[in-house]
């Protein structure tokens, strides 16, 4: 049961996706600029990484290993599909904010990678788990840099206003930075910063070490 | 994982079953999910035209209003006159792109960046009896980004703006997306698209402050700050549309009664 809890949980902060393995930031950028938007594409991902890892184990017995990455691929586009048709279906408005980010999915690095190095080895239900659990990591990021890109970019969580703008005669003077993508580079990295400070056993040894100088003048 | 499974023979049947499933799983929800969706982008379409004509429709049937209230007609931009709605005709966006149902501009035309016009638009018309009440136009042009679209509503002066909003674009959020911005539509309605006498559009964004009451303010919006590029399109989508391209020839014959 505990092991269950630890695919689950494990992916949310101690081996988190984006800020440990580094995969899926591209998109990270693209759909935080406000909460809602993160959290539809937190719920798409996690559908899709869900099923893709499931539907990857299901077949990793009989596939050619000569094709086995377009095999993937066919299965992650198809689910990313339907989740596109259902939200079009389902949540107009907010499909259409997330617009071309919903098909991006498809290559998002995290649903791949987890296929890949997860499901080709392991049974469907420990992969449904794990998939399950790294979509929650990577919304827990996108929530978290969501949080702070619409707080203080738009004054506004959800879409309601808790910071009253300047422009709508309040106090608060936005920081337009954040609404732009690359603030969230910014975002991820300090955060990253802080959790490996946290918790130093996410500090990878360095791949060489600079030698001392050992000249004594520079010519 | 074996090598049973390397075999040419295995690796197509594999690929073709694959490819059988998964296409069966993906025309399934298109096709089942398609009415839903199509719904719900005439709703869209319909709550942004009533949006456009400051009809307030929060809480209500938006298509039991949008019926009640709102007729819609085609017109052939050249000629100004109402024509029935062409046979292949599906949508303006598609019509714009049907080199059938549209015609390309020149360089010196093509203001708003746009390539191509439909020969016939759709516009919608609200009627207090037999007066004209509200006409509502669609427009589009290139911002920075992305071509806006959006509609534009007139008095029936033709001349006073009623309300002016983009149902779709792909602005930077914060700059130029604040084209969504209710402060912003909100200084739109009252304001003149032609100067007495001439039907050459005039109003457009201005980057000074517009000061109501001043000689012209009438003619001025506060552009947009941090999106210089996004406030010229949308002038040069006004001026469009508004000149003798969109639909200047239109609102002429509208005016004198003809159409």
């Amino acid at each position: 049961m505990s092991e269950t809890r630890d695919m689950i949980v494990k992916p949310i902060f101690a081996n988190n996706p984006i800020a440990l393995q580094i995969l899926g930031v591209c998109s990270a950028l693209a759909v935080t600029s406000n909460l809602k938007t993160a959290m539809v594409m937190t719920l798409a991902v996690m559908v899709v990484t869900a099923f893709s890892n499931m539907f990857v184990s299901m077949m990793r017995n009989h596939m050619p290993s000569s094709i086995r990455i377009i095999c993937q691929m066919t299965i992650i586009a198809s689910l990313v599909i339907v989740v596109d048709q259902v939200l079009k279906a389902v949540a107009y408005d907010t499909s259409k904010q997330l617009s071309v980010f919903v098909g991006l999915i498809i290559t998002n690095c995290i649903v791949m990678g987890r296929a890949e190095a997860f499901a080709m080895k392991n049974p469907p239900i420990p992969s449904f788990l794990d998939g399950l659990g790294n979509g929650l990591g990577y919304g827990a990021v996108l929530l978290f840099v969501g949080f702070i890109r619409e707080l203080f970019g738009a004054g506004s969580l959800f879409g309601i206003e808790i910071l009253p703008l300047v422009t709508n005669d309040g106090w608060y003077m936005s920081n337009g930075l954040l609404l732009l993508p690359p603030s969230a580079f910014f975002i991820i990295g300090l955060m990253i910063w802080l959790m490996r400070t946290f918790d130093t056993s996410q500090v990878e040894a360095p791949d060489f070490v600079i030698a001392k100088n050992s000249q004594k003048e520079a010519f | 994982m074996a090598a049973k499974n390397d075999t040419i023979g295995r690796t197509i049947t594999v690929t073709v079953l694959l490819c059988v499933v998964c296409s069966v799983i993906v025309s399934a929800a298109a096709v089942l999910l398609k009415p839903q969706q199509l719904i719900n982008k005439e709703l869209d379409r319909q709550s942004n035209i009533l949006a456009a004509a400051q009809i307030d429709y929060k809480g209500q049937d938006v298509q039991q209003l949008f019926a009640d209230k709102i007729v819609t007609k085609y017109v052939d931009l050249k000629t100004g006159k109402y024509v029935d709605k062409p046979a292949t005709y599906r949508d303006a966006k598609r019509a714009a792109k049907d080199p059938s149902l549209s015609t390309a501009l020149t360089r010196e035309q093509d203001i708003a960046s746009i390539k191509r016009t439909a020969d016939v638009m759709p516009v919608y018309l609200v009627s207090k009896g037999e007066q004209l009440e509200k006409v509502i136009l669609p427009v589009h042009g290139y911002g920075l980004w992305s071509t806006l679209y959006g509609f534009l509503a007139l008095e029936g002066d033709l001349n006073t703006v009623v309300g002016f909003g983009f149902y779709s674009h792909g602005e930077t959020p914060g700059l130029g997306g604040e084209v969504d911005n209710p402060k912003w539509k909100a200084l739109w309605p009252g304001k003149k698209v032609y100067a007495e006498g001439s039907m050459e559009p005039k109003l457009g964004l201005v980057k000074v402050a517009v000061v109501p009451g001043t000689p012209g303010s009438e003619f001025k919006v506060d552009a947009l700050s941090g999106a210089t590029i996004t406030s010229n399109g949308v002038t040069k989508l006004v001026h469009f549309w508004m000149g003798k391209n969109g639909y200047a020839t239109y609102l002429t014959s509208l005016k004198a009664g003809e159409s």
